[in-house]
């Protein structure tokens, strides 16, 4: 019951949101859902039970792992959301406010879902909601950002419908009766006798290629990522932060759903292997793109493509890698909403994201700028933040796994991104102001409600990484003995 | 029955060559959605006896994509004013002949990807990979948002029509969502083009250029 109403309260706010008569308070319907949803998961966290075989919508392990840091992140987000839009009077708040409610409601959907048809539906309505979101603005920069997300991201779950088909005719080939959630699928492929195994391998590989890329365009790895730096750059910092940590994260359960199918169907070396070389080439794309993008919200776009490629490489080296890559969407999702948010105040202070117009920014805006430096050295694994300790997990995986070239080159494009983001974020900080954007400067106020939300990100950060709760490392393990063959 | 519904797989894959020739955008959503309701009968031509929900998803399939959006799209033309695809990205003739050389790779990769006895023989697999290619190739290969929009629908086309392997196994809610979600889609599409359209005074995606490194 708690697990249906963690999609339908968030709708149902939507709903109401819709009708609210008042521009000035119905931001405040964010932080009630939002916490009613966190109430929801957090109970659920606590209190696992197995969900029905044969279910299409279910709180299983996978969903206790990772839907309550969304419900956090969004509950946290929310409440900037009430001070960021009473500072954006100017902007109807109608739509924006409905579309966030309504992302939480599929987000939640997409990650219970136990069914392929019902993962890929929600995951595109979440999509499409994005939309509106990204362009709240309404500059022409914005638009663009839109058209470009649209354009990728539609193609991009096109490509995954296409994969959901080849992985469904393969377990028809196999012998499946057409029942399409994860349980049963994983259930068809095992004891194939050689002609039926003949029959529905090459759809099996089909269907990875395309649900890899297709989820991948979602998650954001390179070479499918070129939507993030435009939609990243443009859309609100709240939004940036939703989308770089839920969004994403939403679709790498997606891929860690098919994967376990594939890993059943006699793929485990396939998808090893490719999730593997995605992870690697994400992080060498990102860190090198960090050494010369000049936009410090694009900045945070190539860092999160980097952080995308080390879940891939986490959930590459299976059992404990799978553990590690779930404490990373924990910790770099909440160092993330700490970055968005302080870049969106000085974004606003500075009225530019470009280091050419933009320094001195610990003179307009002290507060932001602390948490924005803070947030760098969180977000490039400095002690005794949360990355720290989940990238050092992957590491350790990966060297007890004896592969020392993984080892190596994902330490080698750490320090490359390490050397992207630091140029780039004391470019900002640094120096005096610009003339140019004094004026804006003068009218931004560092209120409570800008300035605690993000805070708050950076203190979960820390306390997720020293001092993991329990309840969050059994979760995790939970996930780890799905894996297990 | 194989091949009427080979006759109307053709005929699709006819229709993804005369949308990547065209110059002409109102032959082009013509050529889309025409397409569109030929793939929208292919459902009654599968089953085997009557079932009234796969024949409401072949007419709501048939309306959504035949009439709803090709409408849609010729509304933003005439609010655009714009009739041509002028400079295209990937010229005609030869996005012509990648769409023919498609066709063909189409027709021998599915070779590879064995068929169940009962459809063995059907051309639904290089059918749907040749218009996923087509309707890919437009995506890329034009300028105006208008052409983008098409060359998406065509790509959905082809991803339906390797839904129709599926269509007695799987539930038809999954096909409902899929509808109803592509019909969103456009039309969210359509919102964004008539901004578009506003901020910039013209459908051509080519002038989205502020956005690089």
């Amino acid at each position: 019951m708690i697990e249906i109403s963690l999609i339908a309260v968030p709708l149902l706010f939507a709903a109401l949101a819709w009708v609210w008569p008042r521009e000035r308070t119905r931001s405040w319907l964010l932080p009630a859902a939002g916490g009613l949803h966190a109430a929801g998961s957090g109970w659920l966290l606590a209190h696992p039970s197995a969900p029905a075989p044969g279910a299409w919508l279910g709180f299983d392990p996978l969903a206790r792992a990772v839907l309550p840091m969304i419900s956090l992140l969004f509950f946290v987000g929310s409440l900037y959301a009430v001070a960021y839009l009473k500072v954006r009077q100017e902007r109807p708040n109608r739509i924006f406010v409905f579309a966030l409610l309504i992302l939480l409601g599929f987000l939640s959907l997409a990650i219970q879902a136990q069914h392929l048809g019902l993962l890929w539906v929600a995951a595109e309505a979440a999509t499409l909601m994005t939309v509106p979101l990204v362009h709240f603005n309404g500059t022409a920069r914005a638009f663009e950002a839109s058209w470009k997300y649209l354009l990728v991201g539609g193609t991009g779950i096109a490509l995954s419908l296409l994969g959901s088909f080849c992985l469904g005719y393969a377990s028809l080939n196999a012998g499946g009766n057409g029942d399409l959630t994860f349980h049963a699928l994983a259930g068809q492929f095992v004891n194939l006798s050689s002609d039926a195994a003949r029959y529905s391998h090459p759809w099996v590989v089909a269907a990875w290629v395309l649900l890899l890329t297709g989820y991948g365009t979602k998650m954001g790895l390179a070479p499918m990522h070129t939507w993030k730096p435009d939609v990243y750059g443009e859309a609100p910092g709240l939004v940036g932060a939703l989308l770089a940590g839920g969004t994403t994260t939403m679709a790498f359960v997606a891929v860690l759903r098919v994967k376990q199918v594939i890993d059943a169907a006699g793929g485990a070396e396939m998808t090893q292997r490719t999730l593997l070389a995605i992870g690697l080439f994400s992080m060498l794309v990102a860190a090198l793109f960090l050494l010369g993008t000049p936009d410090f919200k694009r900045m945070l776009a190539y860092s999160s493509v980097e952080h995308m490629g080390i879940l891939a490489v986490g959930a590459s080296l299976g059992g404990l890698g799978i553990w590690a890559a779930l404490f990373h969407v924990w910790t770099n999702s909440l160092t993330k909403g700490a970055l968005f948010l302080s870049a969106g105040n000085i974004r606003r202070a500075a009225g530019t994201a470009n280091e050419k117009e933009v320094s001195g920014m610990a003179w307009s805006a002290p507060l932001s700028a602390r948490l924005f430096v803070t947030g760098l050295f969180a977000i490039t694994a400095c002690p005794p933040f949360g990355p720290f300790f989940s990238e050092l997990m992957v590491v350790r995986t990966a060297f007890a796994s004896g592969s020392l070239f993984t080892a190596a080159a994902f330490l080698a494009c750490l320090l490359i991104a390490f050397f992207g983001l630091t140029r780039l974020v004391f470019a900002v900080v640094d120096g005096r102001p610009h003339v140019a954007t004094r004026a804006n400067a003068s009218r931004f106020r560092e209120t409570a409600g800008v300035i605690l939300p993000p805070l708050a990100f950076l203190g979960f950060s820390v306390w997720i990484g020293l001092a993991t709760p329990p309840v969050l490392s059994g979760a995790w393990t939970a996930v780890e003995n799905m894996f297990m063959p | 029955m194989t091949n009427a519904l080979n006759l109307f797989i053709g005929l699709a894959m006819g229709l993804n060559l005369l949308a990547l020739a065209s110059s002409r955008l109102p032959s082009v959503i013509r050529a889309a959605a025409l397409q569109g309701m030929v793939l929208g009968i292919l459902p009654l031509l599968l089953q085997h006896e009557f079932d009234w929900m796969v024949s409401l998803v072949a007419v709501g399939t048939i309306a959504v994509k035949g009439f709803v959006i090709p409408h849609l799209l010729r509304r933003a033309l005439r609010a655009a004013n714009i009739d041509r695809e002028v400079k295209p990205l990937i010229a005609f003739v030869p996005s012509l002949l990648l769409g023919a050389g498609a066709t063909i790779g189409a027709v021998s990769l599915s070779g590879v990807l064995p068929l169940r006895p009962e459809q063995a023989g059907s051309l639904l697999v290089p059918g749907s990979f040749a218009t996923v290619i087509a309707g890919f190739l437009m995506l890329v290969g034009r300028t105006k948002a208008i052409s983008q929009v098409c060359g998406y629908l065509i790509l959905e086309n082809g991803i339906y029509l390797f839904g129709l392997l599926l269509i007695n196994s799987t539930p038809l809610l999954v096909e409902t969502g899929i509808l109803l979600d592509l019909t969103v889609a456009v039309f969210v599409i359509g919102i964004i083009m008539d901004r578009i359209q506003k901020e910039f005074d013209s459908l051509d995606s080519s002038k989205l250029t502020t956005l690089h490194e």
